[in-house]
Parts: C-alpha cells; sequence; structure tokens
C-alpha cells in the first residue's frame, strides 16, 4: 500500500488499513527474533535519537532493541545530566539533534503535545511519540492490537474492558482509538476519583462497577496504577483498590471462560493484579513485551525505509 | 499503465522448461544429496515447489525445501511506490554445509539475487548456492549469473516480463508488457 506516514505522533487520524498494514509487517518482523542472526540492513545509516525525559525502560528498550535490529545507529539521549538540567529548551534540543544528522528521534515527554511540537520544529527528522503525558501512546495502543489479533484471529466486535487509572493514562487514550479502529467495543471502568471529567468523549462506555464491565469482556486490560496517586488521595489504600478494581480470582470468575489478561507493564503485583492473574497463562502481558519490538520494528521500517520520500 | 504485447511462454513451455531445469539440477549436483531448493517470495516460491514436483517424479525423493522473504534486505526501497509487507522466511532444514538452489521467477538487475544472497548468510553457511531462473530478461547491473536459465527473453528498459503461476494468477504463463503512459 501507499505509505503517508513519515513519523507515529498519534493514531487518532490512522485508518483501519494502515494499522493493518503495521500489524502485518510486524508479523514478518516477529520472525526475526527467533533467527540465529538477528539483524537485518534495513535501517542500515539511519541515524535514530531515543530522547527520553521521564524514566521509562521497556519502551526505551523495545526501541532500542528494534533500531539496533533493523542495523539504524542508536544514540540514546537522556534529560538528566544532559544539556535539559542546563536548561536548553526542546526546539534548541530539536535543531542540535537535527544538526547532528538524526534521521528519527523517539521522545517519552511529561508534557501533553510534546511529540508533535518536536515535529513542528524539525525540518527533516521524522518524529516516534513514545509517550506524552496523558495524551498519547501509540506505539502502545499498536503493539496492544497486534498481540491481541495475534490471540483472538480478528478483533471485530471484540470487547476490551479497561480498568484501573482512565485519568492519567495515555495507554488507554490511545489504546481506546485503536481497539475501536480495528472493529471492538471498549468499556472503561475505574474509581471516580481516576476518571476524567470528560469520560464520554473518550469512545468508550464508562461502567462503574469492574466486575460489571468484565462479565462480557473478551481482554480485561488493567492499567498500571501509581503509587503517588495514592498520596494525592485518589483512594484510600492499595489493598482496597486491589480488592474493589484489581484482577484476582474473584474478577476472572466473573468474567467469560477464556478471557484474555493485558497490562502495559510494568505491572504492580498486588495492586492492579494479582501475581497469579499475571503469571496464569491466559495472562499476555510477556506476549506483550515481546510484541512491541516487532512492532515497532515494524513502525520503524515502514515510516523511514518506506515509500513516501 | 501496461499493456499485454505478447505470450512468451506457455502453461506447455513453463512444464517443459521446469521439467528440463530439474534435469540440470540433478545432473550438476550429481543426485540430490544435501540439496535445498529455496524460493524467492513470491513467485519463486511456486516455482521452487513445482521443480521439487519433478525432482520428486525423476528421483523418489522430496528434497528440502524453504522460502526466503528479501523486503529487508533490498537496497532499492525508496524507489519503490507501493510498500512491499514483509513477507515470511522459513527453511526447514539448517543452510549450514547444504547446496542451496535459489529459486526465482525473473533475472534482472541482480540485485534482488544479491539481497537473497545476504539473507541467505544470516542464516548460515551453504557449502554452495545455486540460481535457478525461469526468465533471465538481460540488464544485469551485478555479477550475477543464472545456473538454471528457462528462457533467455531480450527485452528493453521499459517493458516488464510478468511470471504467472495458476496458484496466485489463475494460471500458468509468461508473457512480456510495456509501460505505457496513462
Amino acid at each position: 500500500m501507499e505509505w503517508r506516514h513519515t513519523g507515529v505522533l498519534d493514531i487518532d487520524t490512522w485508518s483501519r488499513s494502515e494499522i493493518e498494514h503495521v500489524l502485518d509487517q510486524a508479523s514478518g518482523m516477529e520472525e526475526l527474533l527467533d533467527r540465529p542472526i538477528k539483524k537485518v540492513p534495513a535501517l542500515r545509516g539511519k541515524l535514530i535519537v531515543n530522547l527520553f525525559f521521564e524514566p521509562s525502560t521497556r519502551t526505551k528498550v523495545s526501541f532500542e532493541l528494534a533500531e539496533k535490529l533493523l542495523s539504524a545507529d542508536v544514540l540514546n539521549w537522556s534529560a538528566s545530566g544532559s544539556s535539559t538540567s542546563k536548561g536548553e529548551t526542546l526546539r534548541d534540543t530539536a535543531w542540535t539533534l537535527e544538526a547532528m544528522g538524526a534521521d528519527a528521534v523517539v521522545i517519552r515527554h511529561g508534557a501533553v503535545g510534546a511529540a508533535e511540537y518536536l515535529s513542528r520544529k524539525m525540518k527533516k527528522s521524522s518524529v516516534f511519540n513514545a509517550g506524552d503525558g496523558a495524551h498519547a501512546h501509540p506505539t502502545q495502543a499498536l503493539l496492544d492490537l497486534y498481540t491481541a489479533r495475534k490471540k483472538l484471529g480478528s478483533l471485530e466486535n471484540k470487547r476490551v474492558a479497561f480498568i484501573g487509572d482512565v485519568l492519567h493514562s495515555r495507554v488507554v487514550r490511545s489504546g481506546i482509538r485503536g481497539f475501536r479502529a480495528m472493529g471492538a467495543e471498549v468499556t472503561i471502568s475505574g474509581p471516580s476519583t481516576l476518571m476524567p471529567l470528560d469520560h464520554g468523549q473518550l469512545g468508550a462506555v464508562y461502567e462503574p462497577d469492574p466486575f460489571a464491565a468484565a462479565a462480557n469482556a473478551d481482554i480485561l486490560y488493567l492499567l498500571r496504577i501509581q503509587k503517588e496517586r495514592q498520596e494525592q488521595g485518589m483512594f484510600p489504600s492499595i489493598d482496597e483498590y486491589h480488592r474493589y478494581y484489581g484482577a484476582h480470582d474473584e474478577l476472572m470468575e466473573r468474567a467469560p471462560q477464556g478471557v484474555m489478561v493485558m497490562h502495559p507493564g510494568p505491572i504492580n503485583r498486588g495492586a492492579e493484579i494479582a501475581s497469579n492473574i499475571a503469571d496464569a497463562p491466559e495472562s499476555l502481558i510477556l506476549g506483550q513485551v515481546r510484541s512491541g519490538v516487532a512492532v515497532r520494528m515494524a513502525l520503524l521500517y515502514v515510516c523511514l525505509g518506506g515509500s513516501h520520500q | 499503465m501496461l499493456k499485454e504485447k505478447a505470450v512468451v511462454m506457455t502453461a506447455e513451455d513453463m512444464e517443459r522448461v521446469l521439467n528440463r531445469m530439474a534435469h540440470e539440477i540433478l545432473e550438476k549436483n550429481r543426485g540430490l544429496e544435501r540439496v535445498v531448493l529455496v524460493g524467492i517470495q513470491r513467485r519463486g516460491v511456486y516455482l521452487a515447489s513445482r521443480l521439487r514436483e519433478y525432482l520428486h517424479e525423476l528421483e523418489n525423493v522430496k528434497v528440502p525445501s524453504g522460502v526466503l522473504d528479501i523486503t529487508l534486505y533490498r537496497d532499492d526501497l525508496t524507489l519503490l511506490h507501493d510498500q512491499p509487507v514483509v513477507h515470511s522466511t522459513s527453511i526447514p532444514v539448517d543452510v549450514t554445509n547444504s547446496r542451496i538452489v535459489l529459486v526465482d521467477d525473473v533475472l534482472f538487475t541482480g540485485r534482488t539475487i544479491r539481497a537473497a544472497l545476504d539473507a541467505l548468510m544470516d542464516l548460515g553457511r551453504p557449502d554452495l548456492v545455486q540460481l535457478a531462473v525461469l526468465v533471465d530478461r538481460g540488464h544485469k547491473e551485478l555479477p550475477i549469473h543464472a545456473d538454471y536459465m528457462g528462457k533467455a527473453v531480450p527485452t528493453s528498459r521499459n517493458e516488464v516480463i510478468e511470471v504467472r503461476v495458476s496458484e496466485l494468477d489463475g494460471r500458468d504463463e509468461v508473457v512480456i508488457c510495456e509501460m505505457e503512459d496513462a
């Protein structure tokens, strides 16, 4: 197909066929992870900078691995201990990276719109959003779609229930868009203190009771609970949160047989998910990690190696 | 727009040519020991499976066969208008110490074969690699030659050779087309 994107800021305007193109490419890429020589020359000579202003382990490592498997040259630029801590603006950082010849920048930033801002300041480089504030995490959504589609075959008319801290989650915002674009129905659930006031505009049905949300779900998607939210008084205690909104045996009993469990990681065992649920066969959590590398390879490849120039 | 100019090979021609190529593979390798047929995605895969059938008829041996996708090894990605999808690569045997016969439909610039050789070397170290193509249309840009060739068809640069296989295209034939402005 003809590809029009040079980077990934969010997937809100992506068509279903564009999403499917990336997922199809990813399945070709996943095979590479099992080869004796895990490297192909597709992005040889491309310089990719990973610019992380917020702590991240799996997204950063996943991007870095994907870049290396495609033979790109990789630079890691972390905010702490860099010129940013000396007061450099994001715009100057963008120009600096471009002057160094970066072909692409992967950015994670706490501010909403940081990736989009960076892409406007860069004349030539592609920008990949690895999470901006509570706005979007498009590569996470795509890897979730890939993982779910691989397991369920098709996502048409499948039901996905996101449970947890919807308010602060960029994962859920991109996830709702992605799953709906693929024909799935999405429900959100969680404590009302962690639900945005405009939840009606997210494109999902709000079900205050997580047990009811789980009752007809094909996929239970648990959102990470950030412990500092408790100090802000969003919920009384981790234990109480777990009892009412976490994934445990009682919740699983209410869900249909064969329901899949997903989580963007890192998981808080005993908070949003009980250990035995996270480690159960129906948990796709480690599958998501593996898919993440394949999907990011596919995205880098279609945006940087592709046909748009 | 592509305009069909002439049929270069009919289904019967293809059958005869592939049968002859199977004989040549057998002759040159003095049997089929350690021979592995590897078809290049996508039409090379179907031609490889035809060759495998003919070799089976001749020697009553099913040689191992695999498929190779070279998309990630291409050097002309930015020139392609439509983005190719990465297909699967799977070779069921260890390529190290094997005698690989690469199978493709058309030999043109040689760049696909260059990419295929790189892809193959990443999977192991074969004892030797031979190349079988149904049509050699000329215009090579690299020092690559076919060991087994179905037919040499001299072409001009604005012509296109289309190999059709019944599995994908509904029938077996090779046609020569010409690009013309729409």
